[in-house]
């Protein structure tokens, strides 16, 4: 039993890097369905960007009132934007933007291509002579890949413009002091950081969504639990693959 | 097809006609399941082969072979001389080039319009210019009798309208071959004959080659005994001559295994218990 469940683990994850491979491959050569790629772009980016900047606006703004306060024990509370800054573009812009795209578009590409598995649209696709990977997958890697450092930038900008409207509004913390402690504290590997990780985190993502779609089996029921799994796996990736790119960023570029 | 063109040349058989379909020995299993056991069968340029069977005979596993969506565990499969059950994903593509396929309840496309459905293959792949697909689209909309619906959305079309959008998928690109999984399972009689029409008007108007799956009697029979015709400029239907009739062959599966293989004849005068409860 044990071993049979193991067997299915190790054959999932096998599947899972060739259909990384085979995403990265078909990004590399032809033929491209440009039409899908601007599509996906559209969906992925532009669609994602209301949740994006919703989640970052709050998430600056609450850090600033939570730290407020523990900085005040230390008479530190001019800090503040550094240490909004700080959170927002290492750690909380790219795993919180990374979270609601695995919730948004994670489950979405699961349920679409998962629903197009089931009704043997997938299959037709192929019977037409289209690769599904180069169709359906390359466009969704692109365009989530890409478009997640986009949209972290995004929510670290407006999280941190979230800070400064309740550290100068609640903390009464000077406007030009919470921008100077921002510039102060922000270094440029943080910024690479800030940038490789949500460009990892988007990759995850991305090809999550399509394998666990791909994979779809039992009808309409099955598209649901792809649906499920496609964000509780996304979800667990983000964390874990954040914890991990810090540690080696850690080593490499700091 | 430049792929069909580097595969060996088909088979022919001793009276001279090309062999479009060969299996030999097929075998497939799933987990412990067996599907198919030992399947063989030859089908000849423009003929017609109609699989009966119960559900989950592997029939429409069949088709998947032909196509190279599925491999078999073992025999051999040659598509249009292309040995297709050793072939790599990129080189079944120029096979399947030469193929078409009207999956059980049409697999159209949801996001696209019924005319793009139908140009799928010229506009995607052969990457033609639309204004240039379209008189095509048109044109196989039209033998389909459904040319108002080009700009409709696939939700709109009712399931037999659907099934005959997926025939006209199927032929746009003026494939040799032509598969049918199921194409009139669950429609009613009337909208049943219908789809039967078009099957009987592509095989003898553009002779392409038909394989048809089907556990519908009536319509089997039918495809197989009726013969279409153009006559003073319009297609007319009428019962085939007995050289038409026998090439349409019927094989019936029972447990992965070839149970009867005959005319629509030799099945009507079978003393087979088992054909016998099939045909009751």
């Amino acid at each position: 039993m044990i071993t049979r469940r193991a067997k299915e683990i190790l054959q999932e994850v096998q599947e899972y890097v060739r259909l990384c491979v085979a995403a990265v491959r078909g990004i590399g050569s032809g033929p491209w369905y440009f039409r899908d790629i601007v599509q996906q772009f559209d969906a992925i980016g532009l669609g994602s960007m209301t949740v994006v900047v919703l989640t970052g606006f709050f998430t600056g703004a609450v850090l600033a009132l939570q730290t407020g306060m523990t900085l005040d024990q230390f008479g530190a509370r001019p800090f503040v934007g550094r240490l909004v800054s700080a959170s927002m573009v290492k750690e909380l812009g790219p795993v919180l933007t990374g979270l609601m795209l695995a919730g948004r578009v994670g489950s979405g590409i699961a349920a679409e291509i998962g629903s197009m598995v089931v009704t043997d649209q997938v299959n037709a696709l192929r019977a037409l002579g289209t690769d599904p990977i180069r169709k359906l997958v390359v466009p969704r890697v692109l365009a989530g890949t890409l478009m997640a450092p986009v949209l972290t930038v995004i929510a670290d900008t407006v999280g941190i413009i979230g800070g400064w409207l309740i550290a100068t509004v609640q903390l009464r913390v000077a406007s030009s002091l919470y921008w100077t402690s921002i510039t102060e504290g922000l270094y440029v590997q943080d910024a690479w950081m800030g940038l490789i990780k949500p460009f990892v985190l988007g990759f995850v993502i991305v090809t999550t969504g399509c394998h666990v779609g791909l994979r779809t089996t039992g009808g309409t029921q099955g598209v649901g639990r792809a649906t499920t799994n496609a964000v509780v796996i996304a979800s667990v990736m983000v964390i874990a693959v954040d914890f991990f790119i810090t540690r080696l960023l850690f080593t490499l570029i700091y | 097809m430049p792929g069909a063109a580097a595969a060996p040349p088909p088979r022919q058989t001793p009276a001279g006609a090309t062999v479009v379909v060969a299996f030999e020995e097929v075998s497939l299993a799933f987990d412990e399941k067996v599907v198919l056991d030992g399947v063989s069968f030859t089908l000849e340029e423009g003929h017609t082969k109609v699989f009966l069977g119960a559900s989950g005979a592997g029939k429409s596993t069949i088709l998947k072979i032909i196509l190279g969506l599925l491999k078999p565990d073992g025999g051999e499969v040659r598509v249009l001389g292309a040995p297709v059950h050793h072939l790599a994903e990129g080189e079944l593509m120029r096979v399947r080039g030469d193929l078409g396929m009207v999956f059980q309840e049409g697999a159209l496309f949801d996001s696209l319009t019924v005319g793009e459905n139908v140009g799928y293959k010229l506009i995607e792949e052969a990457r033609l210019p639309i204004e240039e697909a379209r008189p095509r689209i048109e044109e196989v909309l039209g033998f389909v009798g459904l040319g108002a619906f080009i700009d409709r959305m696939p939700s709109e079309l009712s399931g037999g309208q659907r099934r005959r959008v997926a025939i006209a998928r199927a032929m746009a690109a003026k494939p040799r071959v032509l598969l049918y999984d199921e194409p009139t399972t669950g429609l009613d009689p009337m909208t049943a004959t219908t789809v039967d029409d078009e099957i009987i008007k592509l095989r003898d108007l553009e002779n392409v080659t038909s394989i048809l799956v089907t556990h519908q009697l009536r319509d089997a029979f039918y495809v197989a005994t009726q013969e279409a015709v153009r006559r003073n400029g319009s297609v007319v239907f009428e019962p085939a001559s007995t050289a038409k009739a026998d090439e349409a062959e019927f094989i019936m599966l029972k447990d992965g295994r070839v149970h009867f293989e005959g005319n629509a004849h030799a099945l009507r005068e079978s003393t087979d218990t088992y054909v016998r409860t099939f045909l009751s």
